[in-house]
């Protein structure tokens, strides 16, 4: 996977999002004196080798009606933990499954799951669920659900107009 | 199709395979029967009220610049006094108050890895308190978009 320098422009040009104009591809593209033949290509080549694992819509789940939101955790054995991450990720109620490093004694978990529902008792249902039908019970596990929203926006690797 | 319908397939159907060609809502018009500046209008609201947080490319974890969650111990009366300074570094994008002992939880983004733990170390020193740096290792499930119809 190759990424030069114009994609990085562009990756940059697209965090703050498409402008919603008929053209959003010529506008971007005029911006970085591209052409917009050249972003299309570009965005499609990024796409398709899956450095943009997505381009579309990036929706606030609370604001639809998903209110209630966990991290599920659990700590399960290093030699599981591959296998156990790839079958949690089969359920439509996961939208991020991810490994991560215990740091003790504050952190002992290494398994990491966001679980969306329209309110806590859904997700607590959902979670449930994964403990239930994937064994996990006797693995060392907790649901942190979210309290306050402080911020959430879109990253900004690029760290324009940065202080 | 009914306004419900229409908005119901522009926020389900085009989170991951937006039209990548020169008029995109058009095609998006095409596609649910209506017309082009129909779908801008709706799209415009729905950014305004913030259901839409924008239309653009996410990226897979660890191809472009670096990224990390990180997690404080904040004591329950410096909680938003610390939150608000966690939100004015522009690496951090998501910021939560999450029910544990670790109750402050954010990403935090930026070009590379030095420049990620620099802005860790110096919350550290400004709040004086420790950050739990929790990279990712792997990614079994990755932001594929969210499916309306599942929750």
């Amino acid at each position: 996977m190759r990424i030069d320098d114009a994609d990085r422009r562009l990756l940059a040009a697209l965090e703050d999002g498409l402008p919603l104009v008929p053209q959003p591809y010529a506008t971007v593209a005029q911006g970085l004196g591209l052409s917009e033949a050249d972003v299309l290509a570009r965005l499609h080549r990024l796409r398709s080798e899956g450095i943009i694992s997505r381009f579309g819509l990036v929706v606030r789940h609370h604001e639809l009606g998903y209110r209630a939101n966990a991290m599920a955790v659990w700590n399960v054995p290093d030699g599981q933990v591959d296998d156990i991450g790839r079958r949690l990720s089969g359920y439509d109620f996961v939208t991020l499954c991810y490994r991560r490093p215990r740091r003790l004694p504050l952190w002992p978990y290494n398994l990491f799951c966001m679980v969306h529902g329209r309110d806590r008792d859904t997700v607590r249902e959902q979670i449930a669920r994964l403990n239930t039908e994937q064994h996990l019970d006797t693995h060392p596990h907790d649901v942190l659900f979210s309290r306050r929203r402080f911020k959430q926006r879109g990253a900004r690797y690029s760290m324009r107009g940065a202080a | 199709m009914e306004p419900d319908q229409v908005k119901h397939h522009v926020l389900n159907d085009y989170q991951r395979d937006f039209p990548l060609e020169s008029r995109p809502f058009a095609r998006i018009a095409d596609e649910l029967g209506v017309r082009e500046e129909d779908v801008l209008a709706l799209l415009t609201d729905l950014q305004a009220g913030g259901v839409v947080s924008r239309i653009g490319a996410v990226i897979r974890p660890n191809t472009v610049g670096a990224s990390t969650l990180a997690a404080m111990a904040v004591p329950a009366e410096r909680l938003e006094a610390v939150a608000a300074l966690v939100n004015a570094r522009p690496e951090v994008n998501h910021n939560y108050e999450r029910e544990h002992t670790l109750n402050l939880w954010f990403v935090v983004a930026a070009a590379d890895q030095a420049a990620v733990r620099a802005t860790l170390d110096s919350l550290a020193a400004e709040t004086g308190l420790p950050v739990v740096d929790l990279p990712l290792q792997t990614a079994y499930h990755i932001d594929l978009g969210f499916d309306l119809s599942c929750a």
